[in-house]
């Protein structure tokens, strides 16, 4: 891995964070932002900077961060570099959690968090247990495919159980579905951050681990790996992972997918370079992503997990082709 | 088995019965099996006859119904995952390239658990993967990476892993798959040499005549159960072989080294010297 990527990483996001405040109904130059950041300049523009525009593309960069690194741990667990939390399934199993918190009334963002990471737990125990009614184990490519259609299940009671919401309660169907960081605070800032530091963190201290992991089973075994419990502490870590950022902004696919192939592309193997460069391009790939949603038909906001899609599906077809 | 002195560096297999999930008969059949440090053993037999069997079950990949797999006097299931590692090093048959790496870093890999989360690599570690690099012949490859190797340098650098482990005890399934002569020769030259230097060594090869020569006890597999064990004299006669694998053939002595050698026959050859 060239030494220079993780630094490139850092300036990329931090300017992708920098430039993306200042895009918007009232357009503000870097330096500006970077004044008002500090509250220093004119107090509208500290306002609209501090309050309204920071959370959100904070927000964007630590779930573009989380859902990367989630996808890069997937993909190492399962040997399978077309895993990712929302392809698993697991992002809709915490959906499904948080939109269940929602309709029960009992909806505090620490609930619908709660509930987001007791639904992808779920959702990982029934991916695992239908690989296993499948094949007789819990085999990468069988995982895939139940996770697909757990993820296809999980949408459809998504719609369901908020086909009555009262827009004004509770977001919509679309909103969980599609993702959206438009209503972003600092509070959700905080417990994303949280999450992504105890989680991100765990997976990156056990980085070695998965080293081992990825190389198979029988060989990880020989290197003194305790695989099966290795793989479902990874597993169920990366989908809390997920599922923290579901909680915070929804249901956005292929980040998880996309930003660990571009790093291993740019040379990062080891799953400690790995995730630290998924995190840096997931969280400056999804400040991107979020400036199109909002910009691209202003003043109309295109659903972020929309735009994510459109860079992803192409990138999974042409990697299901190298694949094939 | 024989009364043998016993090491802590023997590797047993007591009567280790697997059957698989939906199968009807068992993969491994009451087999016992001992292998002992400063020799090779090797286990042979046709395709289907459980090899690679007794690997995943001393993987712990496969759970015996009965029977169990001691290293010395101690069962392996009071072995936990790292401990097992640093006491025995296993070449697993098939490995993908699913993660490419610098031949050097994947050899490190073998390390694993002598590091922790964070420490980086000490001089015992560094000195560890370069021996097994050199013994392996890999160490003019170190900085290639393991996606442009050839399938003969691949097996080597999943040798050199194994060796990078420092363990007494060695396992092989197959380790000589895909490498051309002077390839297989250095590997089975080796591991006499690892054999020589006190580590036990177990090896599943189809490569009977190579076996023949090298390894010290040979035990035979057909069809889950044990058909014949000893040394070559012993495993390696005509009417054993031709039973197991179901093809004629005959053994002769090999004219340069005197070892038994197996020489399959053409069908049809028979069957014309017959009608004479």
């Amino acid at each position: 891995m060239n030494r220079l990527i993780i630094p490139l990483g850092v300036l990329l996001l931090l300017l992708s964070i920098l430039l993306a405040i200042g895009i918007g109904a009232v357009p503000l130059a870097p330096d500006d932002v970077w004044f008002a950041l500090f509250g220093q300049g004119d107090e509208q523009v500290v306002a609209i900077v501090r309050a309204l525009r920071a959370p959100r593309v904070v927000l964007a960069a630590i779930v573009g961060a989380g859902l990367a690194v989630s996808g890069a741990a997937l993909q190492g667990t399962l040997r399978n570099a077309l895993a990712e939390p929302y392809l698993l399934g697991v992002s809709g199993g915490a959906a499904v959690g948080a939109v269940v918190a929602l309709t029960l009334g009992i909806g505090t963002p620490t609930v619908v968090t709660l509930a987001a990471f007791g639904g992808a737990g779920a959702a990982t125990l029934i991916v695992t247990a239908l690989a296993r009614f499948a094949g007789g184990r819990a085999e990468p490519r069988l995982l895939l495919m139940a996770g697909v259609v757990v993820g296809a299940f999980a949408n459809a009671v998504i719609l369901v159980a908020l086909a009555d919401a009262p827009p004004d309660r509770i977001r919509g169907a679309l909103w969980w579905m599609m993702g959206s960081t438009a209503d972003a605070t600092w509070d959700a800032v905080w417990r994303s951050a949280i999450a992504l530091l105890v989680f991100g963190g765990w997976l990156i201290v056990r980085a070695r681990e998965l080293d081992v992991l990825a190389l198979g089973e029988e060989p990880a075994v020989a290197l003194g790996a305790d695989v099966d419990r290795a793989a479902q502490r990874t597993f169920l870590c990366a989908s809390w992972l997920a599922a923290s950022t579901v909680a915070a902004v929804g249901l956005v696919g292929f980040v998880g997918l996309v930003v660990p192939n571009l790093a291993r592309a740019l040379g990062a193997h080891r799953h400690r370079g790995l995730m630290v460069v998924s995190a840096l391009y997931g969280g400056a790939l999804l400040v991107a992503a979020d400036v199109a949603a909002r910009s691209i038909r202003s003043p109309i906001e295109l659903p972020l997990g929309a735009v994510t899609a459109l860079i992803g599906v192409p990138f999974f077809l042409a990697r299901l082709r190298k694949l094939a | 088995m024989t009364d043998a002195t016993r090491s802590a560096t023997d590797l047993v297999f007591e009567r280790i019965t697997v059957t698989y999930p939906r199968a009807s008969v068992p993969a491994l059949d009451d087999v016992t099996l001992r292998a002992r440090p400063r020799a090779v053993t090797a286990v042979v037999g046709p395709n289907g006859s459980g090899k690679s069997t007794l690997v995943r079950a001393l993987l712990r990949r496969v759970a015996p119904s009965s029977g169990r797999i001691l290293l010395g006097d101690q069962t392996l299931a009071s072995f936990d995952a790292r401990q097992f590692s640093t006491q025995v090093a296993v070449v697993p048959q098939r490995e993908e390239v699913h993660m490419p790496l610098p031949v050097r870093e994947f050899v490190a890999l073998g390390r694993h658990v002598h590091l922790g989360a964070f420490t980086p690599m000490g001089a015992s570690d560094k000195q560890a993967i370069a021996h097994a690099l050199d013994r392996a012949g890999m160490t003019h490859l170190a900085d290639r990476r393991t996606d442009t190797l050839s399938g003969g340098e691949w097996q080597r650098v999943r040798i050199a892993r194994a060796l990078a482990q420092e363990a007494p005890v060695v396992v092989l399934d197959e380790p000589t798959t895909f490498l051309d002569i002077a390839h297989e020769m250095s590997v089975f030259e080796l591991l006499d040499d690892l054999a020589a230097e006190g580590r036990t060594v177990l090896l599943v090869s189809h490569q009977l005549n190579l076996v023949a020569r090298f390894a010290a006890h040979i035990v035979l597999l057909d069809r889950g159960r044990v058909a014949a064990h000893g040394n070559a004299a012993d495993v390696m006669r005509g009417e054993i072989l031709e039973r197991v694998y179901e093809w004629p053939l005959v053994v002769t002595r090999d004219p340069a080294v005197g070892a038994p050698a197996l020489l399959p026959l053409r069908r049809g050859a028979r069957r014309a010297e017959e009608r004479k």
